[in-house]
């Protein structure tokens, strides 16, 4: 198995604030690896650290076998950046951009023509193609991006928050053309904030939480930690919180927290599992313990779940404030 | 990497010759104002003015050359800004491309500008009756002058854009370095009409010594009096050194900006 990126004991501070605090990681070449967290974590400081945008204080990180710090202009020479916001020159047309970036990986001329146009029909702008970008709406900016860091067939590609701003159509489109370049062998490092795109997208996804790796895994190992379903049902009155609370223990995941009960004393929430006979034990313990049930919802593990559980602040924050 | 200097620099100066043919507007941003000053300063104050063996018309077009000159600077630091702050430095940096091509393909394409912007003042300045009164080797060179304080006012504005990093703050900047070049200086008006004081500061102003220059190789009167200082003696090769030390200064200056501020964002 190849390794595409590779970074080791990462770190970077801005000022007295450290933004990366030891992050190591290893992307397998032709897979998408995702990295998942909140603001702030650090997703993009990475990202730009890898595309040798910054330097980092300390640890080493290659790119297709690149040292980032060593050799930048290889590294430049392997790799397609997609930032966190479309990086285009709004007063030039969708085509002159991409032949502008073609032209500067040093494609040639008419290679780089040619290549434009090729990447305008892949992304669905031809239509638009002699416009300038500043007449383009979100989501042909964010397209004709994307397309811009693949104008130089690249083996590597950085997406930064690729989908965000994007309605659902498109961001399945932007899905599509994603696996259709992990189809040709490209290895895709990608960050968001949607444990969806992350689970549709990543071969393996990295939890970052303040500078920090919290998890790594499969997708599926991920979720698995997190435990299934999530049940959260609110209570007639305060006091029959507890006693849900206790029933329900009984029969969340194994491995997994201890119901919670909210702030304010009537919602309770824990993770399930085996799906549908999970929910009816859930069900058939709360009727059993006489507890009045307003409402009740069941929903799949959100991002914020993985860090109740993963990184455990959030939950903490909650419980303190419990007290 | 050095091979790709040249291509790489000629690649962003054709971005920003198609930037400037769809917005030709952009040359009467950096005119409007000076055919506004040879307007006013040479019709409405001209006749309070007065300039030692010669008259206001003729003395008053090299400083407004100097003015269009000094516009590069606000032109080019926001042009920078800008692409800083939309991303597009990001993009370059990680591009396989001379990262100074960013830098040469902008000030060289601003050097154009101003050329088209000479023309243009030069056409008005025909009109309202001015007249260079030497020869066509001397004019040529009053030009080039002109353009190397050009080159150089779009260094700076390089500068102050990779520093700034906000299009709406270079405004203000600039204004520290063009405010007092043209009003501290014999750009506008003969220093016999300042305070002895600043007179003194303003003989030493490279604006100043520049004005001189190209009045003398024009042949329109300099104003400076019978005694002025040492630059002003020797105005078109003080004028060359005095640009060309700057232009020491801040080119490696401006690229280590470029470095750090793409590396900040
Ligand atoms: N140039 C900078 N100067 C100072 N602090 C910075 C700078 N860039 C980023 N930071 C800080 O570093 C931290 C990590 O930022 P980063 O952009 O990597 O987060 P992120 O995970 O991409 O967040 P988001 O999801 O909001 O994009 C943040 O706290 C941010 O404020
Ligand atoms: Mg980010």
């Amino acid at each position: 198995m190849d390794i595409a990126i590779s970074v080791a004991g990462l770190r970077k501070k801005y000022g007295e604030t450290e933004v990366l605090k030891g992050i190591d990681l290893a992307v397998e070449a032709g897979t998408v690896y995702g990295l998942l967290g909140p603001n702030g974590a650090g997703k993009t400081t990475i990202v730009r650290t890898l595309a040798t945008l910054l330097k980092p204080d300390a640890g080493t990180a290659t790119v297709a076998g690149f040292d980032v710090l060593r050799q930048p202009q290889e590294v430049r020479r392997s790799i397609g950046l997609t930032g966190q916001y479309a990086a285009l020159d709004a007063g030039l047309t969708g085509r002159e951009n991409l032949v502008l970036v073609a032209t500067l990986m040093h494609l040639g001329r008419r290679r780089a023509r040619a290549r434009a146009a090729e990447v305008l029909e892949m992304f669905d702008l031809t239509h638009a193609a002699d416009r300038p970008v500043r007449t383009y709406s979100g989501g042909m900016r964010r397209r004709l991006d994307l397309g811009a860091s693949l104008t130089g067939n690249p083996p590597v590609i950085f997406l930064d928050e690729p989908t965000t701003g994007l309605d659902p159509v498109s961001r399945i489109a932007l899905w599509e053309l994603v696996r259709k370049q992990v189809a040709e062998g490209v290895t895709v490092l990608l960050t968001t904030q949607y444990l969806e795109e992350a689970d549709q997208l990543a071969h393996r996804i990295a939890v970052i939480d303040k500078g920090r790796l919290a998890a790594e895994g499969a997708p599926a190992d991920l979720k698995r930690t997190v435990g299934g379903e999530r049940l959260e049902i609110t209570v007639r009155a305060p006091e029959m919180a507890l006693a849900a609370q206790a029933a329900l223990a009984r029969v969340s995941s194994v491995g997994c927290a201890p119901p919670v009960v909210d702030e304010d004393g009537l919602r309770v929430s824990v993770a399930l599992e085996n799906g549908i006979a999970g929910v009816s034990a859930a069900a058939q313990e709360l009727q059993q313990a006489s507890v009045e049930v307003v409402d009740f919802l069941v929903r799949r593990p959100s991002l914020d779940d993985v860090f109740l559980e993963l990184t455990g602040h959030h939950k903490g924050e909650l419980e303190t404030a419990n007290r | 990497m050095k091979s790709y200097i040249l291509g790489d620099s000629l690649a962003l100066f054709g971005r920003h010759m198609t930037l400037l043919k769809r917005a030709p507007q952009r040359i009467l941003h950096v005119t409007l104002m000076p055919i506004m000053f040879v307007i006013l300063f040479g019709y409405l104050f001209g006749s309070s003015m007065t300039v030692p063996s010669g008259d206001y018309h003729s003395y008053i077009m090299a400083g407004v050359f100097i003015q269009i000159m000094l516009a590069s600077v606000v032109n080019t630091g926001v042009g920078v800004a800008t692409d800083l702050k939309n991303g597009l430095v990001d993009r370059f940096r990680s591009l396989p491309m001379a990262q100074v091509s960013v830098l040469l393909g902008r000030t060289f394409s601003d050097v154009l500008l101003n050329v088209i912007s000479c023309v243009l003042m030069l056409s008005v300045g025909l009109v309202i009756g001015w007249r260079i009164e030497s020869n066509v080797i001397k004019a040529t060179e009053g030009f080039l002058l002109v353009l190397l304080l050009g080159f150089t006012m779009t260094w700076i504005g390089c500068m102050i854009g990779l520093l700034v990093r906000e299009p709406q703050g270079v405004n203000a900047v600039a204004m520290m370095v063009t405010m007092p070049s043209t009003f501290l200086s014999s750009t506008f008006y003969p220093l016999n009409n300042l305070p002895d004081w600043l007179q003194a500061i303003a003989q030493w102003s490279p604006m100043t010594t520049v004005a001189t220059a190209l009045r003398e190789l024009w042949g329109n009167p300099t104003g400076n009096g019978a005694d002025p200082a040492l630059p002003l003696r020797y105005p078109v090769l003080s004028s060359a050194l005095m640009l060309s030390a700057l232009l020491v200064v801040v080119i490696p200056l401006t690229t280590r900006a470029y470095d750090r501020a793409a590396r900040k964002g």
